[in-house]
């Protein structure tokens, strides 16, 4: 791959937009269409896409493998502990209402919450197949 | 609406999809790879490109024409690259694009 430039230039100048525009897509996802799954996904294609042009050996040192083991359990510990948080405060498991004083900003914060460990999750998971199914 | 931008986007409007009408029969009709290949650049470049800035007039002065502006960019930016690396792997591949010669005979 070292003799495809143009490839090389477009890419260093495109993913971080796919990764900003996966912030995007995560954010705005409680005014648009998005959520933390399609983030996740488009996260993850930014860096697929580093594998596919620079190598897989070159994402790996960027982004080890653990760190993403790491960061996937992160990511299904905070779904699961804003949900628990909803017990501890007086309400059901994923009870987003008694998250706040207020139940409108209190279910604001627990959709973020859980939709930034969806994002989390999927973003890890999904670079974690390509590292296992891509060559050693 | 006014009537001038109404004409300029429907203006923009036709003519990209004639390309992208145009660039479609020569995809389907084109003899080999790279022939079809620049027909297909033809409705990634010109079509959408068109399609989009008559989208903006359609929008007016608002966050959606921003952020078409910025689909037409990333547009002009990506697909090049893509038919790019797509001629450069048919290349590598030891395709051999069609000549005169093999034309006629």
């Amino acid at each position: 791959m070292e003799h495809h430039i143009v490839l090389r230039v477009i890419a260093k100048f495109v993913i971080p937009m796919i990764l900003l525009f996966a912030l995007y897509v995560q954010f705005h996802g409680d005014y648009g269409p998005g959520g933390g799954f399609q983030a996740g996904v488009i996260f993850a294609v930014g860096f697929i896409l580093h594998a596919l042009i620079f190598g897989i050996d070159h994402t790996r040192e960027v982004l080890h493998l653990q760190t993403l083991r790491i960061s996937a359990a992160l990511g299904l510990m905070l779904y699961l502990g804003t949900g628990i948080a909803g017990i501890l405060m007086g309400g059901n498991f994923l009870d987003y209402s008694v998250l706040s004083a207020d139940p409108v900003s209190g279910q604001l914060l627990g959709i973020f919450l859980i939709e930034l460990g969806v994002g989390i999750t999927v973003a890890s998971v999904m670079l974690t197949l390509f590292y296992i199914f891509a060559r050693p | 609406m006014s009537l001038i931008p109404d004409i300029i986007s429907w203006f923009c409007l036709v003519t990209g999809g004639m390309f992208v009408v145009i660039g479609a029969i020569g995809l389907l009709r084109f003899p080999d790879f790279f022939t079809r290949l620049h027909a297909a650049s033809v409705i990634e470049t010109m079509g959408s490109i068109l399609i989009v800035v008559g989208l903006v007039f359609q929008a007016g002065l608002t966050l959606v024409s921003v952020k078409l502006v910025l689909l037409v960019i990333f547009i002009m930016f990506t697909s090049p690259t893509a038919a790019h690396a797509l001629a450069k792997s048919a290349l590598h591949g030891k395709l051999e694009p069609i000549t005169v010669e093999d034309n006629e005979s």
